[in-house]
């Protein structure tokens, strides 16, 4: 150690490292939980973006001689050459031909697209809107009645409403998702300020002059990525279950794109007889779903100081 | 009764692998005899608070784990006792009174029906008889109006009352041994004094043997008969009161008892330079109630009139809720006073909106108490140094310089500029937070409580620190603080506070040695250790 002679043995202490903690990384990947729902959505996400090399036909081409086929059925049709395909339909058809694996696989791109642009969104607002609730005590009152008022609008009401108005669409099921999840984010970004504000750093920096822009980036903001990564999660899981609704209603996404709630929609008058239609995408959902909110627990358990003495 | 109480023989209590030192206590020996008060006396991190958990069988499961040696409670063995066994002498043969009687208490269950539990579980008395001796052990802790008492809630009593609550609760079947761990630390001094006058009481009444955990030696002047000193999991020294506080063998106790602050301020200049900051009836009153609730209106400080000269220290003295950390805060502008005046450098800062303060904001710096979360802990220490200059358009290369010279003026390794706060001890991280109040060259320095939450070793260098500063830079210094000892040692004049009033005002001199207001009286009677001249030994 080379300190200067006015060190006090008091200095030595602090030379001597810390005892190495294991860092937020590492402790994610041990934690199983993590690790699988990792996992799976990677696998979701894998499939959506490579749906069109997988699909064993267009998901939206009509064969009428080929309907209501139980799984592993096989099915000819002409390709646009003339050439005489067969086409093999791993989860069968739905009652108007269509392959349903090659639908399932699409499905998981917008099933996938709402979840995380409704918790992209709905954070990015959130954040942005607890902030200002949380520190500027004069707004806090008046942004709160808003987001209760928010908070009371149902999603699937929403969604009627904003269909009725435009149309039904990608854009429309966002935000009839997004809307009422806004005053969740709200209420937990305006509860760590609260607390974050009082903090003597914080104070500290006040009277140091910094900047109230400067102090919300630098001081108050960086307390609540771990509970908004956390939170972000459960409104992924959460939208792509309200998106599957909405479409299985027929308020939600319009029929010729497949999500997971359009073909279980579509497969609900034959369900009795042929289950797969309503089974595979079904299957896909709830999978995804327990992926994303094992992912969240998992986050939770790591990021939450509060959490870590139970282990 | 022959023989001791308690008898710790050999305890060692192994630390989960990582930690700092193998073990959390060591070869630890000592022991209780009837009637009699043991002080366990050490820093934070000592392991006089294992030692007591360990008699109580209470160590955290699976993280501390006695290794070694015994612990004897009338002769019976309670580190092998089974579980049930420990429960049975819980409460019976041995309690314990912790530090915090709020968070002790369960805030849901009144008062009475907490100590009623006891008997429930370890009697088999009818409910009169039950309700008969809760009372009883009411009246006898000096509880006013126990009936009424009986059915209230913790939150309704003051600190001081709850700890009465939790003594009737730890005596009320009038155990062999009680063990109190810190239990007058978060109390205000005149409450302390009464609990302590409580406890001795108690003991001498009921022949009780007390080890009582304490890191203020003037606590320990106060009560102990015999005295165990712990440093890092050994004990150090032991021996009677007298012995070990006028003619302390190890150089350890010697130093926490060099560390005591005399009660005799020091003999100070006058100091005349400029006024720095004065405030002219400053005046927060905190307004509750909103649509629906009753107004309600809480005078937190009211025509307070201070006045503090370049070099100088003014000591604001007071117990919780005086309003001392209030006037602080007024004068750093944190929150916004009510009404009345602060001047500095010639200018009234009271009403400016915040944009018009920031200016301003170089003049006044401010310490805190806590100094875990004084630093803001995802940021290396330099940047909390630069950030405040940086603010004020000084360029980085300036403020890194200035940031290494201030950690060398306080006492740290400039090499240490980009550690985080983790990496320092408490002590370390106030020097800290000096250097970032130093680094905006202010003219007036608060501290508030800025040494309470050290130990009193550490707490004497960091006052040390403060001082030098003060002389260095001619800084007009506001120390707040309750502990009457450091405002004998570093403050030129005083100011006592009673809620949110300056009930008076006077060279430090002239307010210990001849108090005027029955206030101030009573804070020094209460001050623990008042009568005990420590050894000042070399």
């Amino acid at each position: 150690m080379t300190a200067p002679a006015t060190t006090t043995p008091l200095a030595d202490a602090a030379d001597t490292p810390a005892p190495a903690k294991p860092t937020v990384w590492r402790k994610l990947f041990r934690n199983p939980a993590v690790l699988t729902g990792l996992a799976i959505v990677l696998v979701m996400v894998f499939i959506g973006l490579i749906a069109p090399l997988i699909a064993t036909s267009d998901p939206s081409a009509i064969n009428p001689a080929a309907r209501n086929r139980l799984p592993m059925a096989e099915s000819s049709m002409r390709a646009d050459d003339g050439t005489r395909i067969t086409v093999k339909h791993w989860m069968g058809t739905d009652t108007l031909g269509r392959d349903v694996f090659s639908r399932v696989v699409y499905g998981a791109r917008v099933s996938i697209f709402i979840g995380v642009a409704v918790a992209a969104i709905s954070i990015g607002v959130g954040l942005v809107v607890g902030l200002l609730a949380g520190y500027f005590r004069w707004l806090d009152s008046v942004i709160m009645r808003i987001m209760d008022g928010l908070m009371a609008i149902p999603a699937i009401l929403l969604a009627i409403a904003v269909v009725s108005l435009s149309r039904a669409g990608l854009l429309s099921v966002i935000i009839a998702i997004v809307v009422p999840e806004v005053p969740r984010v709200v209420r937990l970004v305006r509860a760590v300020v609260l607390s974050v504000r009082e903090e003597p750093y914080v104070e500290a920096a006040r009277v140091s002059g910094t900047p109230t822009l400067k102090l919300l980036i630098r001081h108050v903001l960086p307390n609540t990525v771990a509970p908004l990564i956390v939170q972000g999660t459960f409104i992924c899981a959460s939208a792509i279950l309200v998106e599957a609704i909405l479409s299985f209603l027929g308020i939600g996404i319009p029929p010729e794109i497949p999500t997971w709630g359009n073909i279980m929609a579509e497969g609900r008058q034959l369900f009795r007889v042929f289950p797969h239609n309503i089974l595979y995408p079904g299957i896909f959902l709830a999978l995804t779903v327990l992926a994303v909110n094992m992912l969240g627990d998992g986050l939770r358990d790591t990021l939450d100081p509060k959490m870590e003495k139970r282990g | 009764m022959s023989g001791p109480i308690l008898e710790i023989r050999n305890l060692t209590v192994g630390l989960p692998k990582g930690g700092d030192r193998a073990n959390a206590v060591e070869n630890v020996s000592f022991h209780v005899n009837p009637g009699e008060i043991v002080c366990v006396v050490g820093e934070s991190g000592s392991g006089k608070s294992v030692t007591a958990h360990s008699v109580m069988g209470l160590l955290p499961k699976g993280q501390l784990k006695a290794t070694g040696g015994e612990i004897l409670l009338e002769g019976e063995n309670v580190l092998t006792a089974t579980p049930s066994r420990l429960r049975a002498l819980r409460g019976t043969r041995m309690s314990m009174i912790f530090q915090e009687p709020m968070t002790a208490l369960n805030p849901v269950v009144t008062c009475g029906a907490q100590i009623d539990e006891v008997l429930q579980i370890h009697t088999d008395l009818g409910a009169a008889e039950r309700k008969e001796k809760v009372l009883a052990v009411m009246n006898s802790v000096s509880l006013p109006d126990p009936e009424k008492m009986f059915d209230a809630y913790p939150h309704q009593l003051s600190g001081g009352q709850r700890q009465r609550i939790m003594i009737a609760q730890a005596l009320v079947l009038d155990p062999a041994l009680l063990i109190a761990d810190e239990p007058t630390t978060a109390l205000d001094v005149t409450t302390q004094a009464q609990i302590l006058k409580l406890v001795s009481e108690m003991q001498e009444r009921r022949g009780t043997g007390v080890l009582f955990i304490t890191h203020d030696f003037g606590v320990v002047a106060e009560i102990a008969h015999r005295v165990v000193v712990m440093q890092k999991g050994h004990v150090v020294e032991a021996g009677t009161a007298n012995e070990v506080l006028k003619n302390p063998q190890h150089p350890y106790t010697k130093m926490l008892i060099n560390a005591v602050p005399p009660l005799t301020p020091a003999v100070r200049d006058e100091k005349t330079g400029p006024v720095a900051l004065e405030t002219v009836k400053l005046c927060k009153v905190y307004g509750g109630g909103g649509f629906f609730q009753k107004k309600r209106e809480v005078r937190a400080a009211s025509d307070v009139d201070i006045r503090v000269r370049r070099g100088e220290t003014l000591g604001i003295v007071g117990e919780s809720g005086s309003g001392k950390s209030t006037v602080a805060r007024c004068i750093a502008r944190l929150i916004e006073p009510s009404s009345g005046g602060i001047v500095v450098d010639n200018m009234d800062i009271a009403r400016l909106s915040e944009r018009q303060l920031r200016p301003h904001r170089k003049h006044c710096q401010i310490v805190f108490q806590d100094p875990y979360r004084s630093l803001n802990p995802r940021r290396s220490v330099g940047a909390s140094i630069v950030e405040g200059p940086m603010n004020f358009g000084v360029s980085a290369d300036a403020a890194h310089a200035k940031a290494r010279d201030l950690m060398k003026l306080v006492g740290l390794s400039p090499d240490a500029l980009d550690r985080y706060p983790h990496q320092f001890s408490g002590g370390q991280r106030q020097r800290i937070c000096i250097a970032r109040a130093l680094a905006m060259e202010p003219e007036i320095l608060i501290a508030d409580e800025a040494v309470s939450a050290l130990d009193v070793s550490v707490q004497a260098q960091v006052l040390d620190l403060l001082d030098d500063v003060r002389k260095k830079f001619d800084l007009a210094v506001l120390f707040i603080t309750h502990d009457l000892r450091v405002a004998a040692q570093i403050c030129d004049r005083i100011a006592v506070m009673q809620n949110g009033v300056v009930v008076e005002h006077g060279k430090t001199v002239d307010v210990f040695t001849n108090p005027q207001h029955a206030y101030t009286r009573s804070l020094f009677e209460a001050a623990p250790g008042r009568n005990f001249e420590f050894a000042r030994v070399a």
